[in-house]
């Protein structure tokens, strides 16, 4: 699993790439590294505190002094950059210390050289192949460095036997919402580029035309959000994304498709806000927004997913939903999930592609497009209404046909109908399955990308003897209902989600289940510095 | 109890009683009746397929349209039924699409959204019913009031430089752009068939006189109440020495250069020219990237592409 931040300008800045590797399940991108490279003396400073006591500190010693006097760590010097200079000469400068690295890296940790070398002719080769061979050439410099001469230690990873029936396959979380809206049948959209959820339209432009489809550049998000319910409107149930600041700006339109109950999904990829706010960095602060975003009582369906493979299922569960409540659903995703990559099992292809091609046959005399007495399927243009009578889709308070009403009377009827179909989906949602000892003292409540640390915080301090329980909420609204009964079983539930509500001491779950179950034994753990939750962080939160 | 029943309008028999709906809430007098009977006229007499007409609007008081007319339709939020119906078109080749409005809702809070439908050439069909007042809201300011116009929020009179709607659309890239008065219920006609048979991002200019806050808006071209009602005179093409001086409608210059006579002008066609529709360049990038999948299904595209992942 990687993790990574990088700074909001093009021009560059401190970044941090990080990888965690093991052999079995790996659930978040670890508290401790047990190697750090460091390229600058920057770099350095700011990130010898997360390596742990033993560590290898790799270094680039001609940028790079570290300090002398701190013996915690295995130090290992290194001229990173004369000797990808002296290695590539010419004009390249120091450009590919990079790739000497990770050269040096497949060294020490027994990696397999050639596979590596595949992936860099095929990640620099497709547009200049000279590029392709400086890039091997420094790959080699570092591959082939005496090593040994620094460094004690080699590694090797134990190769595990795979369990699963399938292939694993490796992608992104905003990879992973592509393709998954692919094999759920959504074949439209239309978005405005913002960070973090941009890499989703782009890998959609390119593919929804594969499969007939079409995704559409807007001059901007209210276009994007409109043009998306043109589509759907048009029968094809389409998505538009975006993250904070943009969602903000499509919130008229996404009222609309709750009035006009017009299935609609919507992709919030999330970033630290308010405002511009935090443009790279992971924070879960858009859930009041897409749960209540927008004036008046406008029902929706919120999810979130929880990890890349999820990204790819969630938007399946999205797709059903908006079709069958024809209701505007969000998916809540953030900046961690967005460039994260995970390996994961291949799903099931064959059993899970979808097709939502709309439905043109004539419809039969006393079509209602907005009928008290069942939940709303609205019928595209172009089908033929054999009563004559053509619906029309509203954002004013409309009779069953769709015609404007103020009656105070239908006003109560029509309001209740929107609520009651998603109160009919949760009904039907599962209750999420409890992680860890049934009851307890505390049950810690997660959504979106703290799955992986909140379980492995559970699996820590189960280990060391003691007792720890989880459950993880896909279905942020509504929410399924039975959850009180699982919280019962518990002394205490804390929420652990990368928000700071704050006002009353709460997040912003942890505020709904408040007031959802109005029990005051639900806390909140919060966290809010553009940083995943670290698993220390959350078993240290527990024992507060 | 009222048994009468609407006959099914069978292809070739669409008539205004099957096209008729809702009794239309304008106030008598209102310019907006007299476009909606020649919106039925085009309908009736083009005989499309009822289930392929498509009726979207915005916010206002001429954006009500869609309950007055018995199609597939929608009635959308402020300023943005341009990208509603560009959806609805690109996804959708076989419908016909046609966005009515004010003058609200194109050139103020959708302005951007009118130049850049326009740009794109998305085909289809824009009526833009033009009283220069916000009347729905009961007489405020609108983009194209003329400076000196009294309104609730321009007391003193209007101060802004007003729209010109034909120069906005023609710079933005509209295809098709004419200009017409509800009062000229032929002219209009013939104006909103033509653009409907436009390939491209066609608008009708509608002068359409608001009778509660504005009626004397368009009197200067009115004959009724003693103004001239001046056509754009087309070029024929007949070689002749007259021909020379009459307007042609695939010059975008000379139409620039007509839009600035002084409001409101000239009626008829300013621009009509032949670009590419975006509808048709989305289809064309869809047939290339298919011609390469060699009859793949869906389910193999999508395979292949995980392969390749793994």
């Amino acid at each position: 699993m990687t993790y990574m931040t990088i700074p909001a300008t093009i021009s560059g800045g401190p970044s941090i790439f990080q990888v965690r590797i093991g052999s079995g399940e790996v659930l978040s991108a670890g508290d401790e590294a047990d190697f750090l490279v460091a390229f600058h003396q920057h770099s350095y400073e700011s990130h010898i505190g997360s390596l742990k006591a033993g560590g290898v500190l790799l270094y680039d010693s001609t940028n790079v002094q570290p300090n002398e006097d701190d013996k915690r760590f295995v130090n290992v010097g290194i001229p990173i950059t004369s000797l990808t200079i002296e290695a590539l000469g010419g004009t390249a400068k120091d450009k590919g210390k990079n790739i000497f690295v990770l050269g040096l890296l497949a060294a020490i940790f027994n990696f397999d050289a050639e596979k590596l070398k595949t992936l860099i002719r095929e990640r620099f080769g497709r547009k200049n192949a000279s590029l392709a061979e400086t890039a091997l050439i420094a790959f080699q410099a570092g591959y082939a460095y005496p090593v040994a001469d620094v460094l004690a230690n080699r590694y090797h990873f134990e190769h595990a036997e795979h369990k699963g029936e399938r292939a694993y396959i490796t992608m992104d979380g905003n990879q992973a919402i592509a393709f998954g809206l692919i094999a759920a049948g959504v074949r439209y959209g239309a978005a405005y580029p913002i960070t973090p959820w941009t890499s989703v339209m782009e890998i959609l432009r390119t593919e929804f035309p594969k499969y007939g489809g079409m995704f559409v550049q807007t001059e901007d998000e209210l276009a994007a959000v409109s043009l998306a319910i043109g589509f759907s409107f048009s029968g094809n149930l389409a998505v538009t994304g975006s993250s904070g600041p943009g969602i903000s700006l499509k919130t008229e339109a996404i009222g609309w498709a709750s009035m006009a109950e017009v299935p609609l999904i919507i992709v919030n990829v999330q970033r630290g806000g308010p405002s511009t706010g935090l443009p790279t960095h992971v924070e879960q602060s858009d859930l009041y927004q897409d749960i209540y975003g927008g004036h008046g009582d406008s029902p929706r369906v919120v999810l979130a997913a929880a990890s890349v493979e999820d990204c790819f299922y969630v938007m399946l569960e999205a797709a059903r939903i908006a079709k069958k409540y024809s209701t505007p659903v969000f998916v809540l995703s953030d900046s961690s999930l967005s460039t994260r990559i995970e390996a994961f099992e291949e799903p099931d292809l064959k059993n899970l592609m979808q097709d939502l091609k709309p439905d043109l046959s004539p419809r039969p005399a006393g079509f209602k497009p907005y009928p008290l007495d069942k939940i709303t399927q609205h019928v595209p243009p172009g089908a033929r209404m054999l009563d004559g009578k053509y619906p029309l889709l509203t954002g004013l308070e409309h009779d069953e046909m769709g015609h404007p009403s103020g009656s105070p009377a239908l006003h109560i009827q029509m309001t209740a109908k929107r609520r009651k179909k998603i109160q009919q989906l949760a009904e039907e949602l599962p209750l999420p399955e409890v992680h860890g000892d049934a009851e307890g003292d505390t049950l810690l409540v997660g959504w979106g990308s703290t799955y992986g640390p909140i379980r492995e915080a559970v699996n820590r301090v189960r280990q060391s003897g003691g007792q720890l329980s989880s459950i993880h909420l896909r279905h942020v609204h509504p929410l399924p209902n039975g959850l009180d009964a699982i919280f019962a079983r518990f002394r205490r539930v804390l929420v652990a989600e990368l928000n700071d509500e704050g006002i009353y001491g709460t997040g912003q779950l942890a505020t709904i289940l408040r007031a959802r179950y109005c029990d005051p034994k639900i806390q909140s753990l919060t966290k809010t510095n553009g940083l995943s939750f670290l698993v220390k962080e959350i078993v240290n939160g527990i024992s507060k | 109890m009222s048994t009468t029943m609407t006959l099914p309008a069978e292809p070739g028999q669409l008539t205004k009683n099957a096209l008729t709906s809702d009794r239309p809430t304008w106030c008598p007098g209102c310019g907006d009746y007299s476009v909606l009977a020649s919106f039925y006229k085009v309908l009736e007499k083009r005989q499309l397929p009822h289930e392929n007409i498509v009726t979207l609007a915005g916010i206002g008081c001429s954006s009500r349209f869609p309950y007055f007319v018995n199609t597939h339709g929608a009635h959308y939020i402020h300023g943005r039924a341009v990208p509603f119906a560009s959806g609805v078109s690109l996804a959708r080749p076989d419908l016909q699409v046609f966005v009515f409005g004010g003058d609200g809702d194109g050139f103020s809070i959708g302005g951007n959204h009118l130049e850049h439908g326009a740009r794109k050439n998305i085909n289809l069909t824009y009526v833009i019913m033009d009283n220069s007042v916000y009347g729905m809201t009961k007489k405020q300011t609108s983009p194209t009031s003329p400076v000196g116009f009294k309104t609730k929020t321009d007391p003193l009179g209007a101060m802004d430089r007003p729209v010109n709607p034909i120069k906005k659309l023609i710079s933005a890239g509209a295809t098709f752009v004419a200009r017409t008065h509800a009062a000229q219920a032929a002219h209009m006609t013939q104006m909103i068939e033509r653009a409907m048979d436009h390939n491209g991002f066609s608008v009708v200019h509608v002068l359409s006189d608001c009778a509660e806050f504005f009626p004397d808006a368009f009197d200067s071209v009115n004959p009724r109440k003693g103004g001239e009602y001046k056509l754009i005179e087309e070029k024929k093409g007949d070689q002749t020495p007259e021909d020379a001086l009459r307007h042609d409608i695939t010059d975008e210059a000379a139409a620039y250069k007509l839009a600035d006579l002084p409001f409101p002008g000239l009626f008829g066609v300013y621009l009509q020219v032949d670009r590419p529709t975006k509808n048709d360049l989305e289809a064309g990038l869809i047939e290339s990237v298919r011609g390469k999948m060699a009859g793949c299904s869906d389910l193999e595209i999508l395979q292949q592409t995980f392969d390749r992942m793994k």
